[in-house]
Parts: structure tokens; sequence; C-alpha cells
């Protein structure tokens, strides 16, 4: 747990350099002096439980890497066929995006769109704008659009499905497979690899790239 | 003061984009200076615009469930499904582990978001002290499991585009699964537009 900010000067306000070093839990509003994180270390709110911040386990190095891992795996899992089914001597298959055309001609446009957001336009984005921004972070510099980008980051965050496609994919599966021949294609392992790519994605803090590079001039 | 400080009574923002604490300069156009984005002490008018989208998505939820959601045309036999046709089918069907998924994924957690963000609406009004805790961890859980609802609109998209055997066999999406779309999407609006802080506040205080 991280110390409770109670000695602060209460009417003063904070030089710039102490500004830094605090921390405001966004679920419930309370203060606190940010302290450094041991290995796997993750700090939580005094008051609501809610976590603070989580010690970064990857360098931008390994940030990178990551990004550009799942942003291949994405792109295979997106050209190849997700799933085939079979009746007879006829094959059906279908990609993420034959998914997303034919619910758009069979009047669920909604869907469609709901999808092609969801599960491409919003997943690229955020790979496209964390790569932008580690990528530069790299060699010590901000991106240029790196304010832009970050505040895209924060509120794509929470639209991004594609672990969903992948359990969708999966009850699809097991309920056509009462009736059809059912083929899993690369497109469907893609997706799981992309699934645990995710996952240790989610270890990754928008917040804490802000502190990568360090801003152009002082600070207003 | 107490052990444990809140940025409002110390004068301090933290800005709900990047997380930067900021003083509070109390003028309504304050910008966060690292990110640019509005500051706020609290979510702009955040109980009336979650109730808003609450009550929208309540809405859109009784033809999405009542709605049949899918069509399966097999050689001339039609049959619609709902969502929960289509989780009985899989528990039927030998499947009862993904049936349970299903059943959470679509009927549980759109109804835990109902009952937990009007509970945590009405608790935030009135300023109890009551269960506060837990009610912020409800809160916690409902913002982490709610895009899984998602569930069922992708299965039903993926059957529509992989059915395709004309007259032999064929599935064809419903106004269901649109209505189930568009709830999800609202109740986690909702959910986004619920301002946690205000389970602390004592008072009602939405600015
Ligand atoms: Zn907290
Ligand atoms: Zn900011």
């Amino acid at each position: 747990m991280t110390t409770p900010a109670s000695s602060l000067p209460s009417r003063r306000a904070p030089s710039p350099a102490a500004r830094s070093a605090l921390l405001v839990c966004e679920h419930c509003d309370t203060v606190y002096r940010r302290r450094t994180l041991g290995y796997g270390e993750v700090a939580r709110c005094a008051r609501c439980q809610a976590v603070l911040e989580r010690h970064q386990v990857f360098g931008v190095d390994s940030m990178l890497a990551l990004v550009l891992t799942a942003l291949i795996v994405f792109l295979i899992a997106n050209v190849w066929p997700v799933v085939t089914l079979g009746l007879g001597a006829q094959q059906i298959s279908t990609t993420l995006w034959g998914m997303i055309v034919v619910m758009w001609q069979q009047q669920s446009q909604v869907v469609s769109v709901l999808a092609a957001a969801t599960l491409f336009f919003f997943p690229l984005g955020k790979m496209l704008l964390l790569g932008w921004v580690l990528w530069h972070a790299r060699s010590g510099r901000r991106a240029p659009g790196f304010t832009p980008a970050m505040v895209a980051l924060h509120y794509v965050q929470p639209w991004t499905m594609s672990e969903v496609f992948v359990l969708g994919a999966l009850v699809a599966i097991v309920k056509a497979h009462n009736y059809f021949d059912v083929v899993a294609n690369p497109g469907i392992y893609a997706y799981a690899g992309l699934m645990l790519l995710i996952t240790l994605f989610s270890g990754i803090d928008l917040r804490q790239l802000w502190d990568l590079a360090p801003e152009p001039g002082p600070a207003a | 003061m107490s052990a444990l400080p809140r940025a409002r009574d110390l004068g301090l923002i933290g800005c709900h984009v990047c997380g930067l604490v900021c003083r509070d300069v109390g003028r309504h156009d304050a910008a966060c200076p690292r990110c640019g984005s509005a500051l706020h002490r609290r979510k702009t008018a955040s109980l009336a615009r979650t109730w808003a989208l609450l009550i929208a998505a309540f809405i859109l939820y009784l033809p999405a469930n009542l709605l049949p959601i899918m069509r399966t045309v097999s050689l001339g036999d039609v049959d619609d499904n709902t969502i929960l046709s289509g989780v009985i089918e899989l528990w039927v069907k030998g499947s009862p582990d993904l049936a349970v998924i299903v059943f959470t994924a679509s009927i549980v957690v759109p109804m835990l978001k109902f009952l937990v963000l009007a509970t945590l609406l009405l608790s935030a009004r009135s300023g109890t002290d009551w269960a506060q805790r837990q009610r912020a961890r409800l809160y916690r859980l409902v913002e982490f499991i709610g895009y899984w609802s998602m569930l069922d609109v992708f299965v039903v998209a993926l059957l529509t585009a992989l059915v395709r055997f004309n007259f032999l066999s064929r599935v064809e999406p419903l106004p269901g699964v649109v209505f189930f779309g568009l709830t999800v999407v609202l109740t986690m609006l909702a959910s986004m537009s619920f301002d946690p802080r205000l389970i602390w506040d004592g008072r009602t205080n939405d600015d």
C-alpha cells in the first residue's frame, strides 16, 4: 500500500516537482505520495482498494516488441479464414471482414459497424498508436503527435473486444458442430494468440507512458 | 484532516484522462497542462447522464430479449432463436459449460449491470456511507466484465457469415441482435459516465 499523503501542506499549492510526485486514485479521489514499486508490486488505494499503479514489468523495448508481435498476429488473424464449415461437398469459410460484410448485407448494419469498430479499427488503432509512441520513446524522444495519441489511446482502450470474439468463435464452432463439419482455420489460432498477447498488454499502464519521454520545454 | 486526504479537499484535481495531479483553479474551462483535456473534480452531470443511458439501455434490453436474434432455415424449416433459447439449445445439445458461459455473458451480466448501476445511482444521490467498499468493488466489477456481453452478437454474426448453404441451410440475423448490441454499448456508456468518486462524497456534489 502506498503511504497516504497525510502530511501534505493543506492549502499551499504544490510546486511543479511535488506535483508529479503525487497520485490521485481515479476511483475515489484520495491523494497519495507516489513511491517506487518493487518488482511485480501493485499499489492499491487504502480507501477503495482500486489499483493505483503497477510496477511496469516491461521496459520500452519489450513493450514495443510485444506491440509489433501483436500487430503481426492481428494481421494473420484478419487475412486467414477463422472457421470453415462443410455440408456435403460444399464448403464455406469466413474471415472477420467477410463476417462484417455479410452482416451489412443482412440488414444488420449496426452489428456490422460495431464489429468493424471493436474488432478491427479500435484494436488496430490501439496497436499503431502504442507502437508509434513506444518507437519514439526508445530513443528518448516524444513522438510527433504524442499528446493526441495518448488521449486517443485513453478513449479507445475500453472498446477493443478481440478476446470476446475468440470466445464467440468457440461458441459458434460448438453450435455449428451439431449440423456441419467444422474446421478451425489458422485465423482462429492467431486470434487465440492475440488473446494471450492482449492479456500481457493489460499490464501496460497508459498513465505511466506519459512519463516516458521528457516534455518539450517547461510544462505550462 | 483525515488520514486519507482527498484531492477535492486539498484543492487538487487528478486529470481524468492522463492522471496528472493539477491545482484546482476553480475555473470551469480549466484544461490539463499535460494532455489538454478539460479538468473536472467530478465527471460532468454524472448522475443525470448515467440515469439517461441506463434507462435507454433498459428500454432496448426488452426487445433484445423478447425478439428473436437469429433465424435458422434448413430445407424450408424455419426456426427463430431468442437469446434464452440459444442458451437452452447449447445445454440440450451437450455443451452445458458453454451454455453457462453464454447465459452469464448475455443474461446475468446485463441484469447485474442494471441492478448495480441503479443501486449506485440511488445510494450516491442520498449520500449514504453504507457499504462504500462493496459498492466501489461492484462498480469495478461491472466496468471489467461489461463488454463480455457482446459475446452473443459475435456468435450470431459468425454463424450468419458461415451458414450460407442456400436452401439446404441458412442463418439470418433478426432485429433482436441489433437491439442487444445497442444495449451493450449503452450499458458500457452508462458505467463510464458514472463517477465512482461520488460513492465517497457523502452529499451529492455533481460537478
Ligand atoms: Zn481509491
Ligand atoms: Zn491530463
